[in-house]
């Protein structure tokens, strides 16, 4: 676990030594306090509308993050030819995989930690209450939905070619999962035939990243329920799990030079 | 050949960019009042943000709902976005019959399998209404918002004024709004009616209101006569007020007139010709002393 823990230290070094968090972090909370400027009707505490765009500002960080730091991390190894070094230390490749994957996450976890943190110190400012179980049940299910992206996306990164189409198609199929994930076996049934099967089959098949979208739920302040999320969490880290098992599998028969 | 020093080079550069602003401030101003001053949303957007004026008024009725609405997947006859539902009391709860109907157009249906049954537990799945207390705010943004990107649509006027001056006790604001609708929709008896409701309802002045129902029930008639078929309801809603404000200014005759004109239109024509009646008994009897 040393290993393990060692590999995923240097990923979350990495992330802090980039930019790319600082950036994205810059641009949501400007974004959110040029909204928070705007005045309607005189009305400075209609909040749902500004948290909105704030947690839709902070999915999209979190999936860039998610996606960019895991899509990099194998291909970058091998290419730099560090990956050697590594396992020759010893390491397993599976404990490389668990390494790369828990660093990432950590990466991701500590991301959202401090863009989800602004959200509350803004939400509070402006909404004078903390639904404290929600905004942190809020968080919580993104990570969990980040924890499936990312094993998929280092899966992806020993099937494609290069980081860039494995991110770009990783990105593609989420977005598409969250917004039609809930209705594909409706599609299917209307499509009908061998078509809507695959629909169909496609439905029960997929991981159902859309229940982990809770922004809904935080913002027009319904009140989500532990003992779902706990229930979801495991679905998600199940899937993460077999995801890793793939990469793993991928990896063990990879040839390392490039 | 060497590059030249950079003080020049900087010079140069200031040069260019103050050239640039002058030559660009003139086109951005004309840019910005182009077109009866519609500004630059108009001339950036073009028609395509009358479907974002509309994505906003369908945004402000998802508010409405506290996040609840079913997509295009979950009901093929998904209720229309109807300007009327958001501005109605619902407290009537299930004996209402409109709002059995409404629940029922509105409803997600039985789950279908389990993933959509345990789905249901993250996303708002159950039928609510943001009309309590001062929640009502959430939804005028978006509403202020599709008034901008489209003053046309006399919906978002008329939805907005209804939640300002009934439930958040804004009248001027109200009033304000209605006029820059009535600005931009000079013919819409719609915001007129509304405009005379407001000067009746929160400012009592009823000669006003008279005033103003009589120029949405001139403007009714006149797209009646130019075939644009506007709402019966709304002729009938225009007369039955101004029947109410007449007879309380004392002027009884004008009262039965408009409810002469009334009993067509109105869903229970009994009670109009019954309210006829005592008026006329009350003229006479008022003539006789």
């Amino acid at each position: 676990m040393n290993k393990v823990m060692a590999i995923a230290g240097v990923v979350v070094k990495e992330l802090m030594r980039r930019k790319d968090f600082y950036v994205l972090f810059v641009m949501t909370a400007l974004i959110a306090l040029l909204m928070l400027s705007i005045n309607f009707f005189n009305q400075d505490n209609a909040t749902r509308g500004i948290q909105e765009i704030c947690l839709l500002l902070i999915w999209i960080s979190g999936l860039v993050i998610g996606i960019g730091t895991a899509a990099r991390q194998i291909p970058a190894e091998r290419e730099n030819r560090t990956i050697f070094p590594l396992l020759a230390k010893p390491v397993t490749r599976g404990q490389f995989v668990l390494g790369k994957f828990l660093g990432c996450w950590l990466a991701c976890g500590a991301s959202l930690l401090v863009f989800h943190a602004s959200f509350w110190v803004l939400s509070a400012s402006r909404d004078h209450q903390w639904n404290v179980m929600n905004y942190f049940l809020g968080m919580w299910m993104q990570w969990m939905f980040l924890s499936v992206v990312i094993a998929m996306t280092l899966w992806g990164s020993l099937v494609f070619a290069a980081p860039s189409s494995n991110g770009t198609i990783i990105l593609v199929m989420v977005s598409g999962e969250l917004l039609l994930g809930r209705h594909l076996d409706q599609i299917g049934g209307n499509i009908g035939g061998w078509v809507g099967w695959l629909f169909y089959a496609t439905y029960f098949a997929v991981p159902h990243l859309e229940w982990f979208d809770v922004r809904e739920m935080v913002f027009q302040h319904h009140a989500l329920q532990l003992q779902y999320c706990a229930a979801a969490s495991v679905y998600a880290l199940a899937y993460a799990g077999m995801f890793l098992l793939a990469t793993w599998f991928s990896f063990r028969r990879k040839a390392l030079q490039t | 050949m060497s590059l030249p020093r950079p003080v020049i080079l900087g010079c140069l550069l200031l040069a260019v960019t103050f050239t640039l602003a002058t030559w660009m401030n003139p086109r951005c101003e004309a840019v910005t009042q182009h077109g009866d001053g519609d500004g630059l949303l108009k001339t950036v957007l073009g028609e395509s943000r009358r479907l974002f004026a509309n994505h906003f008024f369908v945004k402000a009725d998802v508010y409405f709902h506290s996040g609840y609405y079913p997509s295009i997947f979950d009901h093929a006859q998904r209720e229309r976005v109807d300007a009327h539902h958001m501005m109605e009391d619902h407290g009537g709860g299930k004996e209402d019959p409109d709002e059995e109907e409404h629940e029922k157009a509105m409803s997600l249906g039985k789950p279908r399998n389990w993933i959509d049954r345990f789905g249901r537990h993250f996303f708002p799945s159950t039928h609510s209404h943001l009309d309590k207390g001062d929640e009502t705010r959430e939804i005028l943004p978006w509403l202020r918002l599709s008034a901008e990107l489209d003053p046309t649509q006399v919906d978002t006027y008329i939805v907005a004024s209804y939640w300002l001056r009934r439930h958040m006790g804004r009248i001027a604001q109200a009033e304000q709004f209605l006029r820059e609708g009535l600005r931009a929709n000079p013919t819409s008896h719609e915001i007129l009616y509304e405009l005379g409701s407001l000067y009746y309802d929160n400012r009592h002045q009823p000669e006003r209101a008279r005033n103003l129902w009589e120029a949405a029930l001139r403007q009714w008639r006149a797209q009646d006569a130019a075939g644009k078929s506007p709402d019966p309801v709304a002729e009938d809603a225009i007369l039955a007020n101004l029947a109410k404000v007449e007879e309380e200014l004392g002027e009884k005759t004008k009262a039965i007139e408009y409810l002469k004109q009334e009993v067509n239109l109105s869903p229970s024509p009994e009670a109009v010709k019954s309210h006829i009646r005592d008026l006329e008994q009350a003229a006479k009897s008022g003539a006789v002393k």
